[in-house]
Order: structure tokens, then sequence, then C-alpha cells
């Protein structure tokens, strides 16, 4: 039987050197991503492969793997991991004149090893019965007295999180953005735990008054099959933070080449395509996510919520000082 | 005569301990023999070294003429062709009594193992439990179908490790007669070990007697008896007790029943002080006889008492006495000695 | 001095080296178990490395919490595995009341539960914004925090979950060794004037100590390993604080030296309890076993005994598998269906597989142990012991470092050579798969067979080789039948372990290859509850059927029990 699997395996890896093809480790899901590679396919004949995982360890693996990884396509979520996986040496830089004209330069890396395609924001969720949104006005005011025992936020091994205070840091410095964190757990409403749709179910439910999520959960509360769900989102409001600052914080999704690849160009051309149009609508509609290009409308539900004003800090930033982040939240006593 | 066994200064050490030294014996076909000794004195590690199970450290082992352990040289348990009897029996709870004898009989056709099963049945009587499985089995009923076992390959010498041990003493000499037979039906060469004298008797035609791993006398049953090689050995086999005397003359001692020894030499120098063994048949009750000892204990033994008497001098022996002459403690009885040989060690 | 000449029978078989003449099957295994110990050797290689100043860090913040929050989640969690597990397998052993046939094997049904979709289950139920909590506001029109209700996300819940559904370990084998025990043992006892009470405290339990330990030590050690529940409940433990450390911190070596510090720990776990086990002898003196005398309880002793018996059912197994299977419904016409059938083929492929190599391993692994212990196979044996306690995405990366390191090194070797590229021909398929599998889970394997074969007296041994067999005729004629039962229990064990294994596969797998364990995280993962419930209950289903068998199995084994008559 193993011995049946191991040919079977050899087969698809010995394959790749005769169709066109594009190998990608991806750290968004299956069903997130594998329509629109069936749709990519179907256009260009090129077959795509998927592995997913959790970007750190795709990462690792990649790194490991050497010049001999299959990958050619590495997709995460989230900046920071897409800017460790360019300090891991595993990206390669790509120029494109296509991309390039379409990804505004802060949602891609400066020497082009990394682009971003989907966009969300870091936002606070209030409870609309017990929250005037008029109250609400920055991030920093979440480490105010006020809101004490009010707010819900996951833990800091989140890297949503530790993006979130990387970009104090690269805005503020680390002393004010370790004094922010160490005022923002002083007004924990309880200990860090769950997911961002729990921080909203709390909310709801009355345990806090605010929450920090990004808007894609919020939306896919909105739009949930379950009704406790959709009732939750219902009874709460999205609110952007630092609209008279810097705008609310934002994170991509996005991908990179490998290093290693070899199948360079389809990769560029799997990339290409997922920035288009077309693809950028779908994508972005099934998360419900931020389009990363400016003329692809957003799906209605976000357009719902009203423009606001994005932070243009370069993504980049965020990576490059995750590591401080994560110490200064382990100073901050945020679990 | 060919020896199937034989043994030339063997010793075996368990992880650099010597458990047994410098050990020789014979054994020819179809005899019988067995160590006998305390426990802790090397005979199953002895017979463990027989059966290929422990390296030798010196001396040499040779079955059938062939040697099967030296010093350079251990040939490997399944190549000797030996069958052994284990004391917990092992017999294989998974497999019927049936599988379990033909077990070792791979190599045979079906009819021929058939039938070497049915012979061993009848001949240890177990015919009635052929489809039973162990654990349904008597102790006595297992231990038959272990010797069967053993047996059924027809191995060129059967060891048997303490076969008797797990079973209800009234059984031991029954089953260890029964088990003799069976063997001399089926020509069989074994060796045997055990601590219990009286199944080895029951079994053995030639007794070897063991003690802190080293063969003291390897002999016939009577011989061992009657004619023990050290005060040990005369101790350890039988009942009796040592009586202190002194040399009179090359052939009699001096004790305190009065001058003991026949023609025969006794190898002592006149003077010495010497230990004669008095067995309890030496010692007969005579009423006439002027010799006069107090019964101090006395133990039934069916068809006579077992009389623990003092002498004057305050020492002990044993008598064994028809039942019919019943004594009460303290009472004084005439003895007299009936001796075919002396038996005298050195008293140092 | 001369002693100890009839030598006990468990020293006789050091003897049976003197005829094993062929040593290169010995040297074969001893390298096959130093090739399985490279992952826990490789960590624990890494105590030697600097990491910068990174256990400062975390020394000043958050190591006492990893720490104390780890040691609560053992002492939590093994006192009430233990509760849940010998009491339910003595009273159902012993006594008879209504359920009692059923609980016997239903008990060991929470093992088909992965312990981060019990997590997520109960969470979805309890959780502030979950269904009992809203009914509560509703009905009673409060607020949160005007009345009292149990956080699940907190380390008494993670210490409840794991608990739920690792408790069937100490169930199974306390169970197997009181059907092991000779009744005489139980009975002198009560002859002796002990109540039944007395029996069970005084004699049955300290007989299956033994037994109990093992158990544990596995509970223990699936305990530490886990990530899925502690990371989900935002506990921080150890293994949370590995991954924080590896990718947070971006430490590999402090995170590989914070592995290593929880393996030490649990090496010097394992050598205390077997230092402490060898003071003591557990064989069974009689070999006499009559029918076990079950009590029939009636009145308000049956009624607590079956309360106490399927308390840990319902709570490990009923209660979950049914919101999830609401779950399911409710989500049925969401999801992706056409991929289930892959998907479970996949899983049940590789949960085979994994459990025959597992088992062939394990049988020659612990016959050779059997046959020649040296201290190289010991320690060694010992060391790949460890795997079992490491977190699984650990383990991963420690197969893929020699895995790559080999397949790189070779290519580069064939390139230069002969002008070959032979790329990655381990890495990225199932056999790095497996592999990482094998020494996760061969652990298990080689416990229920070492115990198995402890049982066999080596006479049994010495009977096969006078009879004229080598010991591999020996293993396969007396060995394998008599280890029938253990052989089953432990492919099973693996079989139902892998079935379960998320982060390993998640890492490791090739393209295009997805398990139900995947499936179910991925939408988790992405808070999608409900819809992850079809796959997670579709692991549970195909766990259960084993888990059956296993149980069945059991009560069969009974010495004594006599199937063919």
């Amino acid at each position: 039987m193993l011995k049946k699997l191991t040919l079977t395996l050899l087969a698809v890896c010995c394959n790749q050197a005769l169709a066109a093809e594009v190998n990608i480790y991806s750290a968004r899901q299956e069903n997130l991503i594998k329509p629109i590679l069936d749709i990519f396919t179907e256009r260009t004949g090129v077959t795509v492969n998927l592995v997913t995982g959790a970007a750190d360890e795709l990462i690792q693996r990649l790194s490991l793997e050497g010049d001999n990884s299959p990958a050619d396509l590495l997709i995460a979520e989230d900046v920071g991991r897409l800017y460790r996986a360019k300090e891991a040496g595993v990206l390669q830089a790509v120029e494109s004149a296509t991309i390039n004209g379409i990804i505004p330069a802060e949602y891609r890396d400066s020497e082009g090893y990394w682009y971003g395609l989907t966009l969300r924001s870091r936002v606070i969720i209030y409870d609309k019965a017990r929250v005037n949104p008029a109250d609400l006005s920055t991030y920093a005011d979440l480490a105010n007295p006020k809101w004490d025992n009010k707010i819900c936020v996951r833990s800091s091994g989140n890297i949503y999180n530790q993006s979130l205070v990387a970009s104090m840091i690269s805005r503020n410095g680390v002393e004010a953005a370790e004094a922010w964190a160490t005022g923002l757990v002083a007004n924990f409403g309880r200990a860090p735990q769950g997911g961002d749709r729990e921080q909203i179910s709390a909310v709801a439910a009355g345990q806090c008054d605010l929450a920090i999520s990004n808007t894609y959960y919020f939306g896919g509360m909105l739009k949930s099959t379950n009704e406790a769900e959709r009732n939750a989102a219902a009874a709460v409001g999205v609110f952007f933070p630092d609209q008279n600052g810097n705008g609310a914080h934002m994170n991509i999704s996005g991908a990179g080449i490998t290093k290693a690849a070899k199948n360079r160009d389809a990769a560029l051309q799997l990339l290409e395509f997922m920035a288009g149009e077309e693809a950028q609508a779908w994508y972005a509609e099934v998360n419900n996510e931020f389009p990363v290009r400016a003329d692809v409308p957003a799906s209605e539900l976000l357009q719902s919520w009203g423009t606001f004003k994005a932070d243009n800090l370069a993504l980049e930033q965020l990576g490059i000082h995750n590591a401080e982040a994560v110490r200064l939240m382990d100073r901050a006593g945020w679990q | 005569m060919t020896q199937v066994l034989e043994l030339k200064n063997v010793s075996v050490a368990l992880e650099s301990t010597v458990i047994v030294r410098d050990i020789s014996l014979q054994l020819s076909q179809g005899t019988i023999g067995c160590l006998l000794g305390p426990s802790g004195c090397g005979k199953t590690t002895l017979l463990r070294a027989i059966a290929g199970f422990e390296k030798v450290l010196q001396g040499e082992i040779s079955i059938a003429g062939q040697p099967v352990s030296n010093q350079q040289f251990c040939q490997p348990v399944e190549k000797r062709h030996v069958g052994m009897v284990f004391q917990d029996y092992a017999l294989f709870p998974h497999l019927t009594v049936t599988e379990n004898i033909a077990f070792g009989l791979s190599a045979m056709n079906r009819v021929d193992r058939q039938k070497r099963v049915q012979e061993l049945a009848e001949m240890l009587k177990i015919g009635d439990f052929l489809n039973v499985y162990p654990h349904r089995l008597s102790g006595g009923q297992q231990q038959r179908v272990a010797v069967a076992r053993a047996m059924a390959p027809k191995p060129g010498i059967l060891l048997l490790d303490e076969p008797f041990a797990s079973l209800d003493v009234e059984l031991r000499e029954q089953i260890a007669r029964e088990i003799r037979f069976v063997l001399k039906q089926d020509g069989i060469t074994a060796i045997l070990v055990s601590h219990n004298q009286y199944e080895a008797f029951a079994m053995a035609d030639e007794i070897g007697v063991m003690r802190a791993g080293e063969l003291l006398q390897w002999s016939t049953p009577f011989e061992l008896y009657h004619q023990p090689a050290c005060a040990y050995v005369a101790d350890f086999v039988g009942e009796g007790v040592f009586l202190n005397g002194t040399v009179i003359t090359p052939s009699k001692v001096e004790t305190a029943l009065g001058l003991l020894g026949g023609e025969e030499l006794h190898g002592y120098p006149v003077g010495s002080k010497v230990t004669v063994l008095i067995r309890p048949d030496d010692v007969i009750h005579d009423d006439a006889s002027p010799t006069q000892a107090r019964v101090v204990d006395k133990a039934f033994r069916g068809a006579g008492y077992l009389y623990t008497l003092a002498l004057p001098d305050g020492s002990h022996v044993l008598s064994l006495a028809p039942s019919h002459h019943a004594h009460a403690e303290g009472e004084m009885i005439g003895i007299h000695i009936e001796m075919d040989h002396l038996v005298a060690f050195s008293a140092s | 001095m001369i002693n100890s000449v009839d030598r006990a029978p468990e020293g006789a078989l050091s003897s049976l080296k003197t005829g094993f003449y062929n040593r290169l099957p010995m040297l074969g295994i001893l390298l096959l178990c130093l090739l399985l110990s490279v992952p826990v050797l490789t960590i624990l290689a890494s105590v030697t490395s600097s990491s910068d100043g990174v256990w400062q860090h975390l020394y000043e913040t958050v190591l006492g919490d990893y720490v104390t929050h780890s040691l609560t989640l053992l002492v939590g969690v093994g006192c009430v595995v233990l509760l849940l597990g010998i009491g339910p397998a003595w009273l159902v052993t012993m006594t008879r009341f209504p359920g009692s046939r059923i609980l016997e094997w239903a008990l060991v049904l929470p093992l088909a539960m992965p312990a981060y979709i019990i997590a997520y289950t109960y969470t979805g139920m309890l959780d502030v914004g979950g269904p009992l909590q809203l009914w509560i506001r509703e009905t009673f029109d409060v607020r949160f925090g005007e009345y009292w209700f149990p956080n699940v996300r907190s380390l008494g819940g993670a210490v409840t979950m794991l608990s739920l559904v690792l408790y069937p370990y100490v169930y199974l084998l306390s169970r197997t060794a009181f059907l092991e025990q000779s009744v005489c043992v139980l009975e002198v006892s009560r002859t002796l004037g002990a109540s039944p009470w007395r029996a069970f405290t005084r004699v049955a339990i300290p007989l299956a100590r033994p037994a109990i330990i093992a158990g544990l030590s596995l509970v223990l050690m699936e305990t530490l390993a886990d990530y899925g529940t502690v990371q989900y409940f935002g506990v921080s433990a150890f293994t949370t604080g590995i991954f924080r450390t590896w990718f947070g911190l971006g430490s590999t070596t402090a995170a590989a030296q914070l592995a290593a510090v929880l393996l030490l720990f649990i090496l010097f776990l394992v050598l205390t309890e077997h230092w402490s086990r060898q003071k003591a002898r557990y064989h069974h003196t009689s070999n006499k076993y009559s029918r076990l005398p079950q009590i029939p309880l009636t009145g308000w002793k049956s009624a607590a005994a079956l309360s106490y018996c399927a308390l840990p059912v319902l709570l490990g197994f009923l209660v979950p598998f049914i919101q999830l299977t609401l779950w399911a419904v409710d989500t049925w016409h969401l999801i992706d269906k056409s991929s289930f059938l892959t998907l479970f083929m996949n899983s049940l492929k590789l949960a085979s597989v994994t459990a025959i190599i597992a088992l062939l391993l394990g049988i020659f692994i612990t016959y050779s142990k059997r046959l020649r212990p040296t201290l190289a196979l010991r320690g060694v044996v010992r060391v790949m012991g460890l795997g079992y306690a490491i977190p699984g995405t650990v383990i991963a990366v420690g197969v893929l470092i020699p895995f790559a390191w080999f397949d790189n090194t070779l290519d580069a070797w064939m390139r230069e050579h002969f002008d070959i590229a032979t790329g990655l021909l381990l890495s990225g398929t199932l056999i790095a798969v497996v592999f990482a599998y094998l020494v996760r889970f061969l652990p298990v394997a080689l416990n229920t067979l070492d115990a198995g074969l402890g049982k066999i007296k080596p006479t049994m041994d010495d009977v096969g080789r006078s009879m004229g067999l080598n010991p591999l005729q020996i293993l396969r004629r007396v060995h394998v039948p008599l280890l029938q039962g253990s052989l089953l229990t432990a492919s099973l064990l693996v079989f139902v372990d892998v079935l379960k294994e998320l982060p390993a596969t998640l890492i490791l797998r090739p393209f295009n290859f997805n398990t139900l364990a995947i499936r179910t995280y991925e939408l988790a993962n992405q808070e999608r509850l409900a819809e992850a419930a079809s796959s997670a209950l579709m692991i549970v289903l195909a766990g259960i059927i084993p888990v059956i068998i296993l149980s069945k199995s059991i009560s069969r084994s009974r010495p004594g029990h006599d199937s063919s008559t």
C-alpha cells in the first residue's frame, strides 16, 4: 500500500517538468482560494497544485527545502508573514510593470519580493446600545482609563495584533507603543481568548463594550448562515479609528514568488491574474475583503460601512517591527 | 557403549559470577540421571548449559560424542536436538493439547504427526483431553502434556527442570515413577534437576549431588545412600545422624553405641577422631540388648515409628521400629547396631 | 559466594543471545530506532546552542506563566482522568447495573474525539455568544455579568476538555489490568476481612498500578503535546510558548530549547516512575483464573454507579457528538461535499498504512529488546518514546530538517557526479508524513507491545528453541499468536491517533492532498465552527469503529476466556 502511495507521489512530483504548472504553498485556506485557481487553470491551461497550511510553517518548510523546493508561489494571510518570508530568504524579487501599475506602493514590498492582493482593516467594533460612536476616536484612545474593563481582544500570539502594535511602534516609537499596550491591557474586559468573531460575540453579549477585529470577520458574521451570529453582528457597529490622523490600520493578504521557483513565469502569470479585475472582485468578495486596487469596487456590504481613510504606512514596516512588537506585548502582560 | 552426554570439567558463569565449577559426568544411552541439590546449588544452570541456553566458561559438553559447548563454541539450542520440560511447563495457551504436542513436529507429514501424538497420548494417558486448551487441565495433566511435547520430536536427550515441583506432594512420586516408565519405554536418555531426593530415587538411575556449584558425587541411588562420598552427601541423602567416635583399629571405631565396624578398612589413623553415620535402619530395637537408650521423640510412619533416642552420653540417634513396638516418650528401650559398612568421616 | 543460581525466569532470557548468532538484524533495528529518534535528538541537541538573550526576555516576562500553566494542566488533567478512568473501569468490570454492558465499550468512545474538536464544540455551545448563555439572558432578562457562568476558554476549561477525551487511555489500561487480576488474590483479601472498597483500594489498584501509570503517562504526554486546545483557549502553556518564541520572536533556537526543556521534564517523570516501580514486582502470583464474579448492584447503588459511569460518556462523547450533528445538518447545504470521499479515503489510508508499519516496527523493536536488551537499544527506545510528548509541529520540523538535508545533499552529489538532478525525493511526500506519524505515535505501539510481550514467560521462548525453532520462527509461531490482543490494541490506538493528527500532516503533506482533519481545521480556523462540523463528525465516525473493536477485544482478552470451546 505504501509502495503504491509512493509511486503515486513520485508520479505527482515528477510530472512537474512535463506540463505548465504552478505549485503554491498557501496560508489562505483551500475554500478561499481554490475556486479562483480553478478559473485560472480553465483560462490558461496551467495546472495549479496547492498545499495549504499555517504561514510560518510553510515558510519554515520552504527554507528547509532550499533550492529544491517545488513551491513557486507563497501566499500569506498577513504582511508580517510575507516580511518573515523575505527575511528568511525564500522569496525572490520580481518586477512586473502590470502589477506595479495596479497595486499601490504601500501594499507591496519596495523591492518587489511580495505583493498585496486583498486588504482588510483592523477596526473597533462597538455595542450600539451602550456605546456612542462619538466617544470613539483613535487606537490611542483605547488605552484611556474610561474604557476600563470594557475591551475584548484576542491574544498577542495573533499576528493581526502583532501587526497593529508594530504599526504603533513604527509611528510612535517603542516607548509610546508600550505605554499604549500597557494601558490597553489594563482595560481588558476579560483575558484574551478566542478569535475575532468571539470578540464581536462577546460585545453583543454584553461582556465587553468594544472589540478589536478585522473587518472581514465582521462581514462574515453579518452574512453568516447562523442566526445567532447574524443577530450578534446586527447588535454592533463598526468604527474606523484615526480618521483625523493617519487613518485606520490596514493589512493585506498577499503573495510572493519563491526563490526556488521553477515555474517563475507561470507563477508571475498567476500573480498578475490575481491582481486582475475579475479575480480581485471575486477574491475580495469571498472573504469580505477590500480589493487591493482602487478601480475595483468593494462588495456592497463593505461599501455600506462607508468610505474611510486608510493608513498609508508602508506595510513592510509591520514586518520590520514584528519581533519587537511581540516582546513589547510580553512585557505589557498581553497574554 | 556410547555416552549420550559427557561433561568434562565444565564451569559456567552468569554475569561474571561463577555458578558451576569443574563438573564432569557421563550419561549412557537410555539412562535417567538426576542433578540433586538444594536450591541455589547451580543444578538448573548446569542443565541450561547442557541445553545450550547458557555458555560454558571452561570445559566441554558433548552430546552423542559431538562437542556442543566449549570455551570457543556454543552450538545454538535449536541445533542440539534436546527436549526440555520446564518447571512451569510453559504450555502454549493459544494451542490445544494436540497442537502443543505437535509443535516440534512441523517437519513430519500430517499422518506421522498424528500417529506420534496418539502414541504419546496413550503412553502418558492424556488421550481424553487432546482437544482442550491447557488452562483447562490440572497441574498433573499439564505436566504430562509438557513431557509429551518435549518427547515428541524424539530428542537425543530430554532435560527436565524441577518437573514435579509444581505438583501436589502426594502425586510427585507416583508421577515420577510413571514418567520413568514412559521414558524407559521410549528408550529416552534423560536428565532431571530436583531438590527432592524421593523424586530422584523414584525416577533416576544415576544421581549427582551438588552443593555450591560443585558436583560432590555421581553414582547410583544405592551407593549414594550407603556409601556417601562425604559428610554433606550423607547428611543430604536419607535420614541419619553422626556420632563422634575414636578410631581404635584400622577397621573399628569406638562410639557411644559401642565398637562399630566390620572387616573393611576405614582408612583413618588409629587414635584419630571421626564421625560415624548412623542410619535409622542401622539401629535395631532389641529389648534383650544391654545397650539402653531413652525415647526422646517419636513420629508415626505408618508401618513403623521413627524414634529419636538419647544415648547415655547425651548424643541422639534415630531408629526405625515396626509400629507394634510402641513405647512412650521417656521410656528406656534396648537397641543394637546392624551395619553393613562403616561410614566414617574425619571429625575435623 | 555462589548464590542465586536457580535463576528466576527473567534472567533466563539473556541466555537467548548465545544462540542469536546473526547480529546484523539487531544492528538494523538499532539503526532504525536511531533514525526514528533523529527528530527528538535534533531538539535535545539544541540545548547546547546560544539563543541571544531570548531566554532572558522569556524569563523576565512569560516563562513563569508557561511553567505554572503547563504544570496546572498536567496536575489537573492527571487527577480528572484518574477519577474518570479508574472508577468506571472497576465498576463495569466487577459489578452489574443497568447499562453496564453498553458502558463497558461506550466509555472508550471519547477516544475518537480529537481534543481540538471537542474544544471548538463546547466553546460554540457555552461561550458568551453561544446558545446556552443567549437563552439564559433572554429567558431571565439578564445581562452578561449578572449571572454566573463558567468560562470555557480558561485553564479550567482546557483541563476539562483534555480530560474528557484522554481519560479512555486510563480506562482502557486499568480495565485490562482489572480483567487480568486473579480473582483469587481479591478473594484472599476478602477472606482476610477486607470490604469490597478496601479490596479495591488496597489490592486491586496497587496491582493495577503499572497499567494505570502507563495510561496516565500517555495522557500526560498528550497533554503536554497539545497545541490546538490551549491555543484556541488562549491559555499560555509551554506549547503555545514554543510557537510564539519560534515565530513571534523569530528564535528557532530558543523555541527548540523550550521543547528540549519539555522533553527533559518528561524524561525525568518517566525515569522517576521507572525507578519507583523497580522496587516492587507486580507479577501475578497465581495462574488460576476463575470467572469474574460480577456483583449485581441494586437501588441507589446502581443509580449512582450508572450516573458515575455515564457522565464521562455523556460529556466526552454524546453531547459534543449531538451538537456536531446538529451543526452538520444545519450547514450541509453549504459545504463542499464532492471532495468528502477523497478526504475520507486519504485519512483512512494514512491511518491504516501508519498503523501497519507501526505494528511491524513495534514487534521487531520490542522483540529485539527482549532478545538482546543492550544498553544502546534500551536507551534509543527510551529517547524514541519521548516523541509522543512533542507537539506535532515541532516533530514535523524535526522531520523536515533531516529529510530536506538528505534530499538536498543527495541532489547536490548526483548533480556533481552524474549531472542528474534528483530534487526532493522524500520531503513533501507521504513518506515524510508517515515518518512523522511514526516518530509521534510509535511509542504508543511500543508501550502496548512491550507490556504484552512482558507477560509472556521467557520459558515460552526456551521451549520453542529447544524444539529447534530460530528466533524468527518463535516470534511467528509463539509470540504473535499470544500477542494478538496487544497487536490489535497497538494498531488501533495508532490508527485512531493518526486519524486525529493535524499539525504534522498540515506541514508535511504533498500538493493537493488533504485529510478530514485538515478540512476541519481550515474551516474552524476561519471561525466557521458549524461548517467544520461535517468533517469533524466524519473523523469521529471513522474512529468509532476501531474504538469499539478495541473495547470488545479487551473484554475477550481475559486469561481463561475461552473463545473456542
